[in-house]
């Protein structure tokens, strides 16, 4: 059941994508309307197959490696769909939605989940914890797509080569807008996802810090989060610097979530959340 | 059969000299139209004068008169022997002068393609022919289709999208770095001809202020007067810089105004908030390197060239689509066309049912006595319904074969069929 949800909105994603980059080449209206509508519907499958799993297991989908990065995805696209409705910027998703469709399709080659989940993860704690930083990550990966356009166009104007693809992206303000509200939004997300995780771990590891690769990571990452927002609103960095520190952060935040996870191992990692552990 | 004859002469094909002979008084139009009017060989006429085109469009039957009778007109009107003119003269017969109009309409005709002014002056010359009762039935429908396909042009391709002048590109670039121009502060250094252009444009898009700085301050509050602005001193320039978004220089000046230095200094102090410098000076106002600096973005006039030679490049490739549009609608304007051909057939196939209507009823009407007004209108209706019933079909029939080849061989028979041709005589 839950395979069929999930394929579903890998299809969709991906035909949205499809759909997305015709539209970024053609420019025309109806190719971006008809990509947006089936976006939502892999969007809504994917929040089915999330709710079936989340259902099925009684935990928060996101102990493996495959449903961390599907559920990275899905966080990727509501973030994306919450700021189309805000400021109706039509090329964003043609950035936002391949790059989605491109961490389902890692996850899709990915083996599923066997066996029962520890009951220690059955804790709204847990799903309080992992929602919120992955909202966090979603923000942050549009900041980062956003950063990307930036400098892009920044580097179209700067070097005076105004061809289609400068036509095509929006202007440097826009860009830079969301990049700064996707990273003053999701931080906020980031810091409660930490502080949850932490309440968590004392609940049922008792205590709040272990040095665990992952946590040293993100509070790494939370770092360099915060002094990029602090130079932005103290000092007043914009456009291409902060566009540069905001693509740093995201490398950092990615190796987090897949280099601790996978390679440094400590508790948060994927072999040793998984049930076949034990 | 009605020809459509389009006849004139544009920026290609006519001098200058030529084209102003006919453009220069502005009730020309209506003369060339009333004339049109009393000129024997034709039925419809639309006549466009603008300063890079003089156009005529005529509806006809015989097409090599109604040419002459259009030359010796214009040649009239301009006061110029028709010798001196022919050559620079275009004719163009059926699809082709439909075509002609179509394009001219959107704009694909133009000595700039895409400029968007063509299409009010022909709305106001149809306005005019129709005024003067000049149009018929064909060159309504056929101007109105040309609206129509200028506007499928102008949303359906990017003929129109891109600036092709120095002062719209520096607004569309404005535009890409700080999205609108809502709230931004100009500062205009030195008081040109082109600055005063570009000003305008900016204060069109919203900016919310703009200040004048030039070398002799007396010339700076001239201008800033005339464009309701502020004058200042050419010595706080350094200060304005902190303010400004967008600056336009345009001064005489040898050395150059705004350096290097001068602008990085005043960098942390904007923390940052993007300049553009707009420098149409020659020789330059900028310092080249002013465009190495972080969100500081420096077009001098050959990039703005640059730009525009671009847009224009764009342009021609829209074009192609937009030809493509023009094609489709010429085919469907042709299709209605043809039908016109099955519409005196038809009208004379109504007026003869109608004729036999009149004349059964009034054979019968004694015989039937005295009727009371609901029956009189039963009878009337049943009998035209019956009518309506008989002819439907074969009206049908001949408005479908209204565009194949064999229509002629059709309208004959029908006429034959119902013995069209005699009564025609009786109805008119």
């Amino acid at each position: 059941m839950s395979f069929m949800w999930f394929n579903l909105a890998l299809f969709f994603e991906l035909l949205a994508s499809g759909g997305f980059v015709v539209y970024l080449i053609k420019q025309q209206k109806w190719v971006f309307r008809y990509s947006y509508w089936i976006l939502i519907v892999g969007f809504v499958c994917h929040t089915i197959f999330l709710g079936y799993r989340y259902y099925s297991l009684g935990a928060a989908p996101v102990l493996n490696f495959k449903s961390a990065l599907s559920f990275f995805s899905w966080s990727i696209i509501c973030a994306y769909l919450v700021f189309q409705l805000k400021c109706r910027l039509m090329v964003l998703g043609s950035f936002v939605a391949p790059f989605a469709a491109f961490l389902m399709m890692i996850s899709s080659t990915m083996p599923w989940m066997q066996g029962p989940v520890r009951p220690m993860f059955k804790s709204l704690w847990l799903t309080v914890h992992v929602g919120t930083i992955f909202i966090g990550n979603g923000l942050f990966a549009l900041a980062f797509l956003a950063a990307i356009m930036y400098l892009i166009q920044e580097h179209q104007i700067k070097h005076k080569r105004l061809g289609p693809i400068y036509s095509r992206l929006p202007s440097l303000a826009t860009m830079d807008a969301i990049n700064y509200h996707s990273i003053i939004c999701g931080f906020p997300f980031l810091t409660v996802g930490m502080i949850t995780g932490s309440i968590y771990a004392q609940c049922v590891l008792g205590t709040y810090w272990q040095w665990d690769p992952k946590e040293v990571w993100s509070l790494i990452t939370w770092l360099f989060y915060a002094a990029l927002l602090h130079e932005r609103i103290a000092v007043g960095w914009r456009g291409r610097r902060a566009a540069i520190m905001s693509i740093v952060c995201f490398c950092i935040l990615t190796f987090t979530f897949v280099g601790a996870s996978l390679w440094l191992g400590g508790y948060h990692s994927f072999s040793r959340l998984g049930a076949q552990a034990f | 059969m009605m020809k459509i004859i389009s006849i004139g002469m544009n920026h290609e094909t006519a001098s200058v000299e030529l084209r102003e002979c006919i453009a220069k008084e502005p009730d020309i139009p209506v003369k060339a139209l009333a004339s049109m009017r009393d000129l024997e060989y034709i039925r419809e006429g639309f006549f466009l004068s603008t300063c890079n085109r003089v156009e005529a469009l005529v509806t006809t039957e015989n097409a090599a008169e109604a040419k002459k009778s259009m030359i010796t007109l214009i040649s009239g009107l301009g006061n110029i022997p028709r010798e001196s003119f022919s050559s620079s003269l275009y004719t163009f017969e059926d699809a082709d002068a439909i075509r002609h109009i179509f394009r001219v309409a959107s704009s694909l005709d133009s000595m700039v393609v895409g400029e968007p002014q063509i299409l009010g002056q022909i709305k106001e010359a149809y306005a005019q022919a129709t005024r003067l009762k000049a149009s018929g039935v064909i060159l309504n429908r056929l101007m109105h289709r040309a609206f129509h396909v200028a506007k499928r042009v102008r949303t359906g391709t990017g003929i129109c999208e891109a600036a092709v002048s120095i002062s719209f590109a520096a607004v569309e670039l404005a535009k890409k770095i700080f999205h609108v121009l809502d709230g931004k502060n100009v500062l205009l250094i030195g008081a040109g001809e082109m600055a005063e252009l570009a000003a305008r444009h900016l204060m069109t898009q919203g900016v919310s202020s703009m200040a004048v700085a030039n070398r002799t301050f007396d010339r700076a509050v001239k201008v800033a007067e005339f464009l309701k602005v502020r004058a200042v001193s050419f010595e706080e320039i350094g200060a304005q810089l902190l303010e400004a978004d967008i600056v336009v220089t345009s001064t005489a000046s040898p050395e150059y105004v705004i350096t290097y230095d001068r602008v990085k200094s005043s960098l942390r102090k904007r923390r940052s908030r993007p300049l553009f410098f707009i420098d149409i000076a020659v020789p330059r106002d900028v310092q080249p390197e002013v465009n190495n600096l972080e969100n500081v973005y420096v077009y001098d006039i050959d990039d703005l060239k640059g730009v525009i030679e671009l847009n224009m490049a764009h342009r021609q490739q829209e074009a192609i689509k937009a030809e493509r549009i023009v094609e489709e609608e010429v085919v469907k304007f042709e299709k209605w066309l043809k039908t016109l051909a099955v519409v005196p057939t038809i009208v004379s196939l109504r007026n003869k049912a109608e004729s036999i209507i009149q004349a059964e009823l009034k054979k019968s009407s004694s015989a039937m006595g005295e009727l009371t007004s609901a029956q009189e209108e039963a009878i009337r209706t049943l009998t035209r319904s019956i009518v309506e019933k008989v002819l439907n079909d074969p009206i049908l029939y001949l408005k479908r074969k209204a565009d194949g080849t064999s229509l002629n061989t059709y309208l004959d028979v029908t006429i034959r069929l119902f013995n069209l041709d005699q009564d025609n005589g009786d109805t008119e």
